[in-house]
C-alpha cells in the first residue's frame, strides 16, 4: 500500500508557531506517511542555519501568552520583554518534556521529511541558500502545489 | 492482577510530551522484528489516544493497554 502524503506551508518564525509544522511532520513520518514542509516568508527562519533554537516569542499582541501577572501591551513592548517571554516559554516547554525546535528539525530530517525553501521570499528577504541548512531543496508555487496536488492532508500554518 | 505480559524491549518514555512518545515508540518498533513486544511506559495522558492512532496508521497491534496512577503501558505487537 503506497503511503499517504501531506504538505505543510510553513509561514512563521516565531517559536510557538514553529512548533506545530514540526510536531506534526514528525508525527507524520513515524506514522508513515510522506512529509513536505514548505518554508516561506518567516518561517524560513526556521530552517537558517544555527537559528532553530533561537527563536523567539513576542509578547506584544498576543493577548493569550500565560504570563506569571497580567503584563499591559506598553510595558510589553519594553525592551527586553521579548528574551523573557522567550525564557519563560522555552523553561516551560522544557519542563514538560516538549522536544526543541532544533531536536524536532533534526529528527524530521533523520526520519526523511522532505524541506523546501522558498526562493522568491528568500530572494525579497536576502536570504541565500548558503544561510540554509543542508538538505533543503529550493522551489516555488509549482513545486508545493506538484507536492499538495497528491496529498491527502496540505496544511497553512 | 494480570498475568505480567512478556516483552522484548522496553521503552520509558515517561516525562515526555507529544510527540515524543511517538516519535520514540517507532524508532524502537523499527529495531524489532515481527511478532516482537515492545513495552512502552508514558505519562503524557494524550498518550493513550496517540498510541492507538499510531498504531492503526501503521498497522502494529497494540496488545494490551495498563493505567497506573498517572502512567501508561502499552505492549505493542510489531506487525508491519
Amino acid at each position: 500500500m503506497a503511503n499517504k502524503k501531506m504538505t505543510i506551508i510553513a509561514s512563521k518564525g516565531s517559536l510557538d508557531m514553529a512548533y506545530p509544522p514540526l510536531i506534526l511532520a514528525t508525527t507524520a513520518a513515524a506514522m508513515d506517511i510522506d512529509v513536505t514542509i514548505f518554508f516561506t516568508f518567516y518561517g524560513l527562519d526556521i530552517i537558517k542555519k544555527n537559528n532553530a533554537d533561537n527563536l523567539k516569542i513576542s509578547p506584544v499582541g498576543n493577548p493569550a501568552l500565560p504570563m506569571p501577572v497580567p503584563i499591559p501591551t506598553l510595558v510589553a513592548s519594553l525592551p527586553g520583554m521579548e528574551a523573557m517571554a522567550t525564557a519563560m516559554m522555552k523553561s516551560m516547554f522544557n519542563k514538560h518534556g516538549v522536544a526543541s525546535i532544533g531536536q524536532l528539525l533534526d529528527l524530521a530530517r533523520e526520519s526523511g521529511v522532505k524541506l523546501i525553501g522558498c526562493q522568491m521570499t528568500m530572494d525579497v528577504m536576502g536570504v541565500k541558500q548558503s544561510d540554509i541548512i543542508d538538505g533543503v531543496e529550493f522551489g516555488g508555487a509549482a513545486t508545493w502545489l506538484d507536492a499538495a496536488s497528491d496529498a491527502q492532508i496540505n496544511l497553512f500554518i | 492482577m494480570s498475568a505480567e505480559m512478556k516483552f522484548d524491549a522496553l521503552l520509558d518514555a515517561k516525562g515526555l510530551s507529544c510527540p515524543l512518545p511517538i516519535l520514540k515508540t517507532k524508532k524502537a518498533v523499527e529495531t524489532l522484528t515481527k511478532d516482537q513486544v515492545l513495552k512502552v511506559e508514558t505519562t503524557d495522558p494524550g498518550s493513550k489516544n496517540d498510541m492507538a492512532s499510531w498504531a492503526k496508521r501503521t498497522g502494529n497491534e497494540i496488545v494490551k493497554v495498563e493505567e497506573g496512577s498517572g502512567t501508561f503501558t502499552f505492549y505493542i505487537k510489531k506487525k508491519a
